[in-house]
């Protein structure tokens, strides 16, 4: 180590062996992104075979193999790596570190995904063909009834689960040792306490998914009944144990895009982040409820009138930290200076379409009308306005707000707005009137339906093709931006933007804050 | 046009677009509904009157929110020259807003219990039914305390040349079952639901009621069905390959009716039980073989026997081998795939109509004759 000022190494190996937080960020970002692309070329398909009512390009089999890959390669591949690529990138950044605390762990932590996504991926080439029970694969079909491959996909949960507790450790132990002197927790960023929260929530339910794979190899292999009720066990118990990690998961999911909304909306309203406290305590409170209302996804397994009243009544109060953070940001833009680049137009995008979705939990929340409402299209409309209109379109603004310092080059910004508008229209029309067949009934997760479901699956399929499209415009973007961007030196770039990020140059140097900066 | 507005026109453009579209849908085609229904049981117009008025309150806080924005964006933006205000906290604000919401919830929460209860009160019932999921059909039984319970399947009636786009699709396409469930009308029916394989879930949306049915375990629900007619609905749980294709049908009848037409049934089951006794020729147990064989094993094996999900019955060592082991696979499956086990689900009449009809459909040609009572003395062992 005799220069200590080293920049990155050459080829290959710079980006094998790399310790440093930013290069990690960025491989983390590229393979989120080729696993979106993986995931929505699934969900193309699913929209192609469901344009019209009768069976067309897939045969049920494998149109329920595309379902599956489509949720677990989108929520495992796509999103959570995603953020975490943000975190490395930003996280250090922020809090006036000079790398994550664990920068080894770091690299593995990232270099196993790739290797595990191919085999859940080559799962599609073997006999029986791909999982095709769900991403929330219930016990028995995914166990007594499940196609060989399940074993493939045990051992790819396994190592998922592995790659984001190491990361989340990685992540508290960063927040916890390396803030600069003076930046005490209530001074972190939102984004930097959002994500120590979600790391705390990752490191408590990736076990609990750990132990649900583990119990359905021990059925599948080793003779065991925890799933099976022949064998004197109960496949309900499946769903208790998934879902307890299921629903902390949503929110593992959407907590870092909350942050990156808190960093980008008071940038562009050149006005703090109105409630910051507020914003902190309603992000732990989230937290701590996501832990107890998990059954909200069984209210129609039978369970004892207590306990459906328990988790309704548990579920409703979610919805009040979550409304206090829409009130916060609404508020953070009431009488501030507003401008409307491309990073705050996704983030108004998200806010508008966030609480639509919001709006139709807190009606799912309603155990009777969950009864009509549970395994329709409402569900998967609702988790589409809060998954791709909440993370995706935070994380698109994350993206177009960070790369130019990244970078050192400035995104096309008619191109980004165009980007967002396509993608807004798109993803409406794709997702919106899957309420209405929803609520007229038409059930989820079926390769073909009935004829008065027909326009709206049109309407929906056409709009997920404009969806899909839009992104190979971000593609571009970001790709032309990168090798031939305008060039930027402001430190700020953005006027409004404010934290210790923007006191460093631009591009990022390959290593910043060796001497940590003093936060007063 | 004045900057602003074109700003807002452009703003505004998505949600209009597509909310114009929808309402022209929605209007244009008649049969595209977009709310739920109130359906036609008591449950069913509480559970409705919840979803507006959660729905309500929803748009309600919805439009203030997205006024308060929407001024904001148009009257706060930096191109008007406005100097950003610096307040970042205001505690009776804040207090409000999380105390006016949590209000709003209890409110929310009082009709929903007690819709809750009233959903979960399954006794006094004038009707016992038990549901069972199968892969990919629906068993009903009537139970009958003093006599023999009543039971059959109910299987999707369309035809694969629908589903394949060979033949115009029917009015009830997808949502047509060979023999529908029937119940009588103002009575207390209970559903016992429960699966023989895998997870499904019963779904009649009018009548608003769902039920997971889960092997080893027995839910209880129930419905009171105010209005006569035919209900229709799907099973809601993936539970498989066909999952899309096991749907549901009620017929609510008056009750004279419905007393006609389970007497009826259980004249039918008498006539089945005679019939088992009987020796039939290959012509009879063709014909009948070959609609056992269309109803029950088409879907996997293929109308003309090429296989599918299942392997193919054209030229098949076991079709075309011992009957002894022919047996065995029909009636007992084979574990660990989607070959269940027919025996309890075909009576012997029908099981060796349709092993006589594998045997000698499709170019196989055994030619041997199997009876109901080869069929008993084989489960009997
Ligand atoms: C849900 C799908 C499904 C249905 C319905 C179904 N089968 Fe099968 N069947 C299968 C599968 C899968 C196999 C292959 C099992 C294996 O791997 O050995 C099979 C195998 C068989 C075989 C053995 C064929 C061979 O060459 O090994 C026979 C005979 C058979 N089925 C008869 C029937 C009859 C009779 C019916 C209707 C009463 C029926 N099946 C309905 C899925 C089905
Ligand atoms: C106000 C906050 C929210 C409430 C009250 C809420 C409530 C619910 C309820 C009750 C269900 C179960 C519906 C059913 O299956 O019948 C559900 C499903 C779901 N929610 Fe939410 N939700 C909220 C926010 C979120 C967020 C932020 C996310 C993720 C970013 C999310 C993701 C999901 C997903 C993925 C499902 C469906 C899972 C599945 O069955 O595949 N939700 N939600
Ligand atoms: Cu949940
Ligand atoms: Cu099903």
């Amino acid at each position: 180590m005799g220069d200590y000022h080293h920049g990155p190494a050459k080829g290959l190996s710079r980006w094998l062996f790399t310790t440093n937080h930013k290069d990690i960020g960025t491989m983390y970002l590229w393979f989120s992104f080729a696993m979106f692309i993986l995931g929505g070329s699934f969900a193309m398909v699913i929209r192609a075979e469901l344009f019209e009512p009768g069976m067309q390009l897939v045969d049920p089999a494998f149109f329920n193999q595309m379902t599956t890959l489509h949720g677990l390669v989108m929520v495992f591949g796509a999103i959570m790596p995603s953020f975490v690529g943000l975190a490395n990138w930003l996280i250090p950044m922020m809090i006036g570190a000079p790398d994550m605390a664990l920068p080894r762990m770091n690299n593995w932590s990232f270099w196993i995904l790739p290797p595990t996504f191919l085999v859940l991926a080559s799962t599609l080439f073997m006999e029986g063909g791909a999982p095709a029970f769900g991403w929330t694969f219930y016990a028995p079909l995914s166990t007594t009834y499940a196609p060989p491959s399940v074993t493939f996909f045990i051992f790819s949960i396994h190592v998922l689960g592995l790659s984001s507790i190491m990361g989340s450790i990685n992540i508290i132990a960063t927040v916890m040792n390396m803030r600069a002197p003076g930046m005490t927790y209530m001074k972190m960023p939102l984004f930097v306490w959002t994500w120590l929260i979600t790391a705390f929530l990752l490191v408590a339910v990736m076990p609990v998914l750990a132990g649900a794979v583990t119990m359905m190899l021990m059925d599948i292999h080793f003779g065991t009944s925890f799933f099976s009720a022949a064998g004197g066990g109960d496949p309900v118990l499946f769903q208790h144990v998934f879902w307890f990690f299921g629903h902390p998961e949503v929110y593992i999911i959407i907590l870092p895009a909350f942050g990156v909304i808190s960093q980008v909306i008071p940038a562009f309203s050149r006005k703090p982040l109105f409630g910051y406290a507020s914003m902190v305590y309603a992000t732990a409170s989230i937290a701590f409820l996501s832990f107890i209302v998990w059954a909200h996804h069984m209210f129609t397994v039978g369970m004892p009138v207590a306990g459906e009243l328990f988790f309704m009544y548990a579920t409703m109060l979610i919805a009040v930290p979550t409304g206090v953070k829409v009130f916060n940001w609404v508020t953070t833009m009431w009488r501030g200076a507003l401008t409307f680049e491309t990073p705050m137009l996704f983030a108004i995008g998200f806010l508008i379409l966030f609480t639509i979705g919001g709006f139709t939990g807190l009606m799912l929340a309603i155990a009777p009308a969950d009864f009509q409402y549970h395994d329709s299209y409402f569900v998967v409309a609702h988790f589409h306005y809060v998954m791709v209109a909440g993370a995706v379109f935070s994380m698109s603004a994350g993206i177009y707000f960070w790369l130019p310092k990244w970078c050192g080059r400035m995104y096309n910004e008619a191109m980004g707005k165009t980007h967002f508008w396509i993608s807004f229209i798109g993803f409406n029309l794709a997702f919106f009137p899957q309420h209405f067949v929803g609520l007229a009934g038409m059930p989820r997760r079926i390769p073909d339906y009935a004829l008065q479901f027909a326009d709206f699956n049109m309407m929906s399929s056409i709009g997920a093709f404009i969806y899909g499209a839009s992104q190979i415009l971000f593609l571009y973007n970001v790709i032309a931006t990168i090798v031939a961007g305008k060039p930027v030196s402001d430190e700020k770039v953005w006027d409004g933007a404010e934290g210790l990020e923007w006191t460093l140059p631009t591009p990022a140097p390959y290593h910043t804050f060796e001497t940590p900066p003093l936060v007063k | 046009m004045s900057f602003q507005a074109k700003r807002l026109c452009k703003l505004t453009l998505g949600p209009v677009l597509m909310l114009t579209s929808a309402l022209v849908l929605a209007a244009g085609g008649e049969t595209s509904q977009v709310n739920m229904s109130p359906g036609v049981t008591e449950v069913g117009k509480n559970i409705y009157d919840l979803h507006m008025i959660i729905l309500g309150i929803c748009t309600v806080i919805g439009l203030g929110v997205f006024g308060v924005m929407f001024y904001s964006i148009i009257y706060h933006r930096k191109s008007r020259g406005v100097a950003p205000a610096t307040f970042h906290e205001s505690t009776a604000v804040e207090i409000a807003w999380t105390v006016v919401p949590f209000l709003i919830l209890i409110l929310m929460a009082v009709p929903a219990t007690s819709t809750l209860l009233q959903i979960y009160d399954n006794d006094d019932a004038d009707l016992d039914i038990l549901v069972t999921g199968y892969q990919w059909k629906w068993k009903y039984e009537y139970i009958n305390e003093n006599g023999e319970n009543v039971s059959f399947f109910s299987n999707l009636k369309t035809a694969q040349g629908e589903i394949h786009n060979l033949e115009a699709k029917g009015e009830h396409y997808l949502l047509e079952v060979d023999e529908p469930l029937v119940i009588p009308v103002d009575k207390k029916v209970r559903f016992l639901v429960t699966a023989n394989d895998v997870i499904h879930s019963w779904w009649v949306p009018a009548l608003a009621v769902k039920k997971d049915a889960i092997p080893g375990f027995i839910n209880e629900t129930w419905a009171r069905v105010e209005q006569t007619g035919v209900y229709r609905g799907q099973c809601a749980e993936l539970c498989g390959t066909n999952h899309g294709f096991m749907p549901i049908v009620v017929n609510v009848v008056d009750q004279s009716e419905f007393d006609q037409w389970l007497g009826e049934k259980e004249k039918d089951a008498a006539a089945v039980k005679k019939l088992m006794a009987q020796n039939f020729t290959l012509d009879e147990l063709m014909a009948r073989g070959k609609s056992v064989y269309a109803r029950n094993c088409q879907a996997c094996h293929g109308a003309n026997g090429e296989g599918g999900v299942g392997k193919a019955i054209a030229g098949s060592p076991i079709a075309t081998g011992d009957l002894a082991t022919h047996m065995d696979v029909v009636i007992h499956g084979v574990p660990g795939t989607a070959m269940q086990a027919f025996g309890g689900q075909l009576n012997d009449v029908d099981m060796a109509a349709v092993l006589t009809y594998q045997r000698s459909a499709f170019g196989n040609n055994m030619g041997d004759k199997v009876q109901p009572i080869d069929v008993f003395n084989h489960k009997k062992g």
